[in-house]
């Protein structure tokens, strides 16, 4: 199967919201009135100074060749004089202006005043984000990969962290980007107002398949977040048929084990994402292919065709293993 | 060290056809192979930096129009992600490091300062030459690298961890820390002759505050790159050692620091924005001088502005690393930091549009360029006060939103006025005025295919997408107008093909130009064009800012320069008074060689430590032979001389 073929059915699905201008959250408004405060305010100058230089060009525009060079204009010096003095002083208030605006904005974006957050720790891997919803009680945690449930309406901690080079983690309908570096743990928040899939995807150059290293931030009411949080806590559903049980057998028997976790079986690595409820997620590959039986069997027989340079190897799995595999798969809700 | 007194005075000794005759024989040139390598003139030195950095130009130009022909669709098959990274990363490096740089501060520098100082030739014209052979070995490792499948791939700013040792074995990487120090260890030769022939060959009566803009800027940008290139020689430094040598500078792992590398680099990359930028506004202050036929408006204001660029320069650098989570107040720090530095930009451009008021446009083909420039400058400089502000910033940074605002910086701030200036000084360096028609259309589709590529760039940022991608879903609606930005790089191409017929006609069949084509005031217009190899039959002295302007009718010169060898005028860095003359080292081919041998161990050294041992005794010798003592021509019976 072709990765142009399995991308082109992830043509019609949406990939969810992923725009500047148009965001669905506190953070990412606030830094749009300032963006547009700003441009407006430059837009002004740069007429401005086009009108000035054109102006200036028409008026002293001579067509005889290479006149004597003026040497002395007092008259003329004088205005200017003025003029460009009062350009600075404008120049210097408007910048003042737009630092004032730009620190009150900083502070609203950066500030966190809810003492509830929900907590989430976000690990960059090449190629693929970790998400962990901590709990005191390690039965009560959430483990993930690259689909971001929030509630709405609640703020979002998220602690960053990197396991191996620097990533960005940025959702541009939410607010703006933070880098996850290795080495250094740190901490910012958003929120989510309005119910539905923002896109994100990450933006520091992280080596061979930065381009398809997406992820999505899905936010929901409170009550279908709970939910979720309550189906992503239980272990992986028992097989309900035989082919399913034969996939999990595959999945056991083969290569995946050594990568992947599926928690309730033997699966327990953590080198790739968690599996335990990939039937449940949207997209794969983070955010580069839908979830589908089609395009699962292409990701596990060749992720290198898709994502060249992932971490993931080719398999060569027969044909029936295969179609067991990705029934046992698509069965973890 | 025995030196003669020079004069100055009306009377002339000599026939200008005894005496020219004379100069050309003493500072000839040797010719063959030979004699090309042994070469320290700085006019050849000087084309030798354009032409190279030129070529560097049209090659970094082909990988960005295979970019765009890979982005023309999404998923997009043509060039995987292992070639597309080391494209990218060769595209930024070329253009920074092989090309605007050189091209701006060292070429334009050797050519026209000398000249513009009145001086026979460039300060240590052999340090001069090994820089030029030093970056051209650069060039040709980071290229002969590229070609062999050894090309860097971790971008042209190579954060760490991806670019150690873990995340990207082999000799990529190394390649491209080693062409840094290459082309920074140039920079820096460059810089200290450059500043040294400003502040001390300098014609009688150029003092300080009569020194033309471009020379101000000269001195600023040679401190400039002497502050900021070690900054970047210790990061690339650093990254070496750990990549060869097994030490721990940016491994988090064994408690290094990986932000770390990210301030010595921005530390050295933001001031290298303005090494790139302020070159192009002192080529525009002097055309928009000449061009509307006055002397410059706001001289002070100007020169204040350069100089309080240079230093601010050096307080920006973290507006860089906004996303990368630094305290709110350091953050506010360099917003109030980076806004500041907008103020000395907007003196000058006010400057321009004063001078222009009020003086007598001519819209000659230079001219036309520097219109290019303030109308496509200002969309970058604008854009940047937007960047300044944190929380915009963090939304836009690592888009196609800031590859926008970069190229209209760059583009709009270097490679437009540097068309002004090669067409501006063109009759200077070949002798031939350059066709005005073919220069207007080289303008206009450079123009139109400039904005259609960048202006674009823009709106998809703001959509989101982020840069050093080398494919993008369909569903992201980022299609179209990748489509037009790809278009733009067809009307490119064909204004630089235009270029190139230009000066290859030109260069042959254009209008003999005559020794002041534009009506210049400059120094460099005083002498025949091109520049015979001694520069000026006599020392010419200086009345006024506008040397050709404000020169007397009978404006005196220095008398006393001997004419059977090279001698050279020392004056005071201050108030530009005769000191005392000295002895121009003339050709040599020791710099060549030295180059060479320092080429062969820096790359050597990627392979196996043992270049270095190896490597160094060749490094020695050639230095020897390149400094050994040659003593100081004998004075004339009866010359006067002083002892010091």
């Amino acid at each position: 199967m072709n990765p142009g073929g399995l991308l082109a059915q992830a043509a019609p699905l949406d990939p969810g919201r992923h725009l500047i201008l148009h965001p669905g959250a506190p953070q990412g408004s606030h830094i749009e009135w300032l963006y547009w405060l700003i441009f407006w305010i430059l837009a002004v100058v740069y007429v401005l100074m086009i009108v000035a230089f054109t102006r200036a060009g028409a008026r002293s525009r001579a067509d005889f060749i290479q006149p004597l060079p003026v040497m002395k204009n007092e008259e003329g010096d004088r205005k200017a004089r003025w003029a460009v003095g009062s350009a600075v002083a404008i120049t210097v208030i408007t910048l003042f202006v737009v630092l004032v605006l730009s620190v009150i904005t900083g502070k609203q974006v950066a500030g966190l005043t809810s003492k509830n957050p929900v907590t989430i720790q976000i690990m960059g891997h090449q190629w693929w984000w970790e998400v962990t919803y901590p709990n005191p009680q390690a039965d009560q945690t959430v483990i993930t990969a690259n689909e971001i449930h929030v509630p709405v309406c609640t703020p979002v901690v998220v602690l960053t962290n990197s396991s191996d080079v620097i990533h960005s983690f940025w959702a541009p309908s939410i607010t703006g980007k933070r880098d996850l570096l290795p080495g250094y743990s740190s901490a910012f928040w958003f929120q989510v107002d309005q119910p539905g899939t923002y896109r994100g995807q990450c933006a520091e150059f992280c080596g061979l398949q930065h381009a398809h290293m997406g992820f999505s931030v899905i936010a929901e009411p409170v009550d279908q977040f709970q939910a979720w949080q309550q189906q992503q806590l239980k272990t992986a559903a028992e097989p309900s048929d035989d082919e399913a049980s034969r996939g999990r057998a595959v999945f056991l028997t083969h290569a995946c084990l050594m990568c992947h976790t599926i928690r309730g079986t033997d699966a327990g690595s953590r080198a790739g994402p968690d599996l335990t409820h990939i039937g449940s997620r949207r997209m794969l590959a983070a955010e580069t292919l839908p979830n589908t039986r089609g395009a699962l069997a292409g990701w596990i027989l060749d992720p290198q065709r898709i994502k060249p340079g992932a971490e993931m190897p080719p398999n060569s799995l027969a044909p029936d293993d295969l179609q067991a595999l990705i029934t046992y798969l698509m069965s973890l809700q | 060290m025995a030196v003669s007194e020079p004069i100055i005075a009306n009377e002339k000794d000599l026939g200008d056809s005894e005496l020219s005759r004379r100069l050309a024989h003493t500072w000839r040139q040797p010719t063959g192979i030979w004699g090309w390598l042994s070469n320290t003139h700085h006019t050849t030195i000087g084309l030798r930096f354009m032409v190279t950095a030129f070529i560097f130009l049209a090659l970094g130009g082909v990988l960005a129009a295979i970019m765009r022909l890979q982005l023309v669709r999404p998923e997009n098959s043509l060039i995987g992600p292992d070639l597309y990274n080391q494209i990218f990363t060769m595209h930024g490096s070329t253009m920074i490091f092989l090309f605007a740089v050189p091209m701006m501060f060292q070429g334009f520098g050797v050519y026209v300062v000398p000249l513009m100082c009145g001086a026979r030739n460039i300060a240590f014209p052999r340090l001069n030459t090994f820089s030029y052979y030093l970056y051209l070995g650069g060039g040709l490792v980071l290229w002969g690298g590229f070609l062999t499948n050894t090309g860097p791939d971790v971008g042209w700013f190579a954060y760490v961890p991806l670019s150690g040792p873990q995340y990207s074995p082999g000799h990529r990487v190394d390649v491209w820390s080693q062409m840094i120090t290459f082309t920074e260890v140039s920079a820096l030769g460059v810089a200290v002759c450059l500043a040294t022939t400003i502040l001390r060959h300098r014609a009688p009566g150029m003092t300080l505050n009569r020194m033309p803009i471009l020379l101000w800027e000269k001195l600023v940008l040679s401190m400039m790159v002497i502050f900021a290139m070690p900054a970047v020689m210790v990061a690339s430094g650093l990254l070496l050692l750990d990549r060869l040598v097994g030490t721990h500078f940016f491994n988090p792992a064994e408690g290094g620091d990986v932000l770390l590398y990210q301030h010595l680099f921005w530390f050295f990359g933001h001031p290298e924005v303005y090494i790139i930028f302020l070159p192009g506004a002192a080529i525009v202050s002097t055309m928009v001088s000449c061009f509307s036929r006055r002397r410059i408006f706001g001289y002070t204001p100007i020169v204040v502005s350069v100089v309080a660029t240079g230093f601010l320069g050096f307080g920006v650098w973290v507006h860089h690393m906004f996303a990368t989570g630094l305290p709110q107040l350091s953050e506010s720090f360099f917003t109030a930091a980076s806004l500041m530095i907008v103020i000395p930009t907007a003196v000058q451009f006010f400057c321009w549009v004063a001078t222009i008021w009020n003086g007598k446009l001519q819209m000659r083909l230079p001219m036309l360029w520097c219109f290019g420039f303030f109308f496509v400058f200002l969309i970058g400089g604008l854009s940047g006060v937007m960047l300044a502000s944190v929380p915009v910033d963090t939304q836009v940074h690592d888009t196609y939103f800031i590859i926008a605002h970069f190229h209209y910086v760059l583009i709009g701030g270097a490679l437009f006025p540097m068309f002004a200036g090669i067409y501006f000084w063109f009759p200077k360096m070949v002798g031939r005025m350059p066709d005005e028609t073919l220069g207007k259309w080289h303008f206009w589709l450079f123009l139109i295919g400039f904005n259609a590529t960048f202006f674009t760039m823009h709106f998809l940022g703001l959509r989101g997408m982020t840069r050093r991608v080398y494919t993008y879903l369909p569903d992201l609606h980022w299609h179209w107008l990748n489509v037009l930005a790809s278009i733009g790089v067809v009307f490119m191409t064909a204004g630089l093909l235009v270029f190139l017929v230009n000066v290859m006609r030109c260069r042959r069949l254009g209008r003999v130009a005559g020794n002041n084509p534009w009506g210049d005031s400059g120094l460099e217009w005083g002498t025949s064009s091109p520049p015979p190899a001694y520069n000026f039959l006599h020392l010419p002295t200086v009345n006024g800012r506008d040397a050709l302007w404000e020169a007397l009718p009978d404006q005196p010169v220095v008398v006393g320069m001997r004419d059977d060898i090279r001698e050279t005028l020392v004056t005071h860095s201050l108030d530009a008074n005769p000191q005392h003359k000295d002895e121009d080292p003339g050709p040599s081919i020791w710099p060549f060689l030295a180059a060479l041998a320092v080429s062969a161990t820096f790359v050597g050294s990627i392979f196996t430590p043992w270049a270095v041992p190896i490597g160094a005794p060749p490094v020695i010798v050639t230095l020897v032979g390149w400094l050994w003592p040659r003593g100081h021509s004998p004075p004339l019976p009866g010359e006067k001389t002083w002892e010091h």
